[in-house]
């Protein structure tokens, strides 16, 4: 067995696509299920520990672990060859595994264009980076918000299509 | 009319919901 083959390089890029993964979904569930039900039990005083310092933080590595998702993803399906099939999701293949990590590209992609042009731009008017009016603030802060929980919505469907497509068909 | 994403719970109920369709939409497509 060679010890750095293609076979080695596909593995290579599947550890880093889970890596990377870990990284931005781990960040996108700690916003809903951690943070944002914690900010009203805040005290107001405390609360800038939160908005100043762990919040942009916590968006960058969220940000980049899904811009570090996406593309590892691509390369891994394009060493693997099946870019194009799961692209039109298996469409015509009669193969469900190409189907299901299909659908679950498909989800993963749009979740990738919420973080880097909805919840990103509206989040830099919430927090300040910025400069934004009040009432500008306020509505960006309901997208951010809105776009966040869709993603939480549609990371289940898209983990049980990527690791179906693996693990069951 | 709320919002069902406004709330956590809802939110990953309807996850679960989309898991269902998701598998029916895998099997008459494949």
């Amino acid at each position: 067995m060679e010890l750095v083959s293609y076979e080695w390089w596909t593995f290579c890029f599947r550890w880093l696509h889970v890596i990377s993964g870990i990284m931005w979904i781990g960040h996108l569930w700690y916003f809903n299920f951690v943070q944002t039900p914690s900010m009203p039990k805040i005290p107001d005083e405390q609360k800038p520990a939160v908005t100043k310092f762990i919040a942009p933080t916590a968006l960058f590595w969220f940000r980049w672990g899904a811009m570090a998702t996406i593309i590892t993803g691509l390369i891994l399906a394009s060493l693997n060859g099946y870019l194009f099939n799961a692209i039109k999701l298996g469409i015509g293949d009669h193969n469900a595994r190409f189907t299901a990590i299909g659908f679950g590209m498909w989800l993963g992609a749009i979740m990738w264009f919420n973080v880097w042009f909805l919840i990103w731009p509206n989040q830099k008017k919430v927090l300040g980076i910025v400069p934004a009016e009040a009432d500008e603030k306020k509505r960006a802060g309901r997208v951010a918000a809105l776009a966040s929980r869709t993603n939480t919505m549609l990371s289940i469907p898209m983990l049980y299509a990527m690791s179906s497509a693996q693990h069951y068909f | 009319m709320k919002n069902p994403l406004d709330s956590l719970g809802s939110t990953v109920f309807l996850g679960f919901v989309l898991v269902v369709v998701l598998v029916l939409l895998i099997h008459a497509i494949a």
